[in-house]
């Protein structure tokens, strides 16, 4: 329990630090990197690593660079959506998660299948 | 040349700040529980997870609704386009989040730790600054800028 107290405290300080460089950094489309800052892993991974040692934290790396592919995907998917038509930007953002969802588990599928094997 | 507007942020209010805590300590204890319940290779992913993404994006459309608002215009558009310059930045930053991700994965079962996260996060802020100024250099062809460019970087 005190370990999910401590993750939850460090996820939310670390990830409120990173949205504030996003807020004052000017231009806004540099300030827009902040959107797709490493937060949640800074916040976790040094815990992970005292927890598990540095080869779980190292498996969980691998992932997230498939995550962040998915991501890239994403953003661009957002993009795309928020200039081409009219939702809100909660619509879009919200509505588009499943992307996120299906590719970054379509490239762990593909790398447990075709990859790994 | 990038910079700081510390004025930004008294735009947010204390309530988006909450939000944002809350927000971000959440999905960090979600991505704890997945990996302890289906492992690493599945929590690792929620490690690159949008978390935060659509909170920011929509807080970026709202403040410039407000500040349209102030001048008695229709900021919807202006706001729309801002959250989408956002997003496109926010998807160059996922190359650097992806290189972040992949000296993690070669360097932590060979190197210190902290060593290897602190030179990932260099790198994560050098290959985005980069990005950006290709990106910026290509948008304004040598420094002639496009209106609806220099709008949104406002």
């Amino acid at each position: 329990m005190c370990e999910f107290i401590v993750r939850f405290l460090i996820g939310g300080i670390v990830v409120s630090l990173f949205a504030i460089l996003g807020d004052v950094l000017r231009p806004k489309s540099f300030a827009g990197y902040f959107g797709a800052a490493p937060s949640i892993a800074l916040a976790t991974i040094g815990l992970t690593i005292a927890k598990n040692g540095p080869q779980y934290a190292a498996t969980e790396a691998r992932s997230m660079i498939l995550g962040a592919a998915a991501f890239f995907l994403y953003a661009v998917c957002v993009s795309w959506i928020l200039g081409r038509y009219k939702p809100s930007t909660l619509t879009a953002t919200v509505g588009l998660i499943p992307v996120w969802f299906g590719m970054s588990f379509a490239f762990l599928y593909l790398l447990h299948a075709v990859v790994l094997t | 040349m990038i910079k700081m507007e510390l004025s930004a942020l008294k735009e947010t209010k204390p309530h988006e700040y909450a939000v944002r805590f809350v927000f971000g300590g959440a999905c960090t204890v979600l991505a704890g529980l997945i990996a302890k319940h289906f492992g690493p290779a599945i929590g690792g992913l929620f490690l690159a997870f949008p978390a935060i993404f659509p909170a920011g994006a929509s807080l970026i459309e709202s403040h410039e609704k407000r500040r349209k608002a102030k001048i008695g215009c229709d900021g919807t558009n202006r706001g729309r386009l801002a959250a989408s310059v956002d997003s496109a930045g926010a998807a160059l930053g996922c190359v650097g989040l992806c290189l972040f991700a992949l000296i993690l994965w070669w360097g932590l079962p060979r190197h210190n730790a902290y060593a290897i996260i602190t030179f990932a996060s260099i790198v994560w802020v050098c290959v985005s600054s980069t990005l950006w100024s290709v990106r910026r250099y290509r948008i304004f062809h040598g420094g002639k800028s496009r209106r609806g460019d220099r709008e949104a970087s406002r």
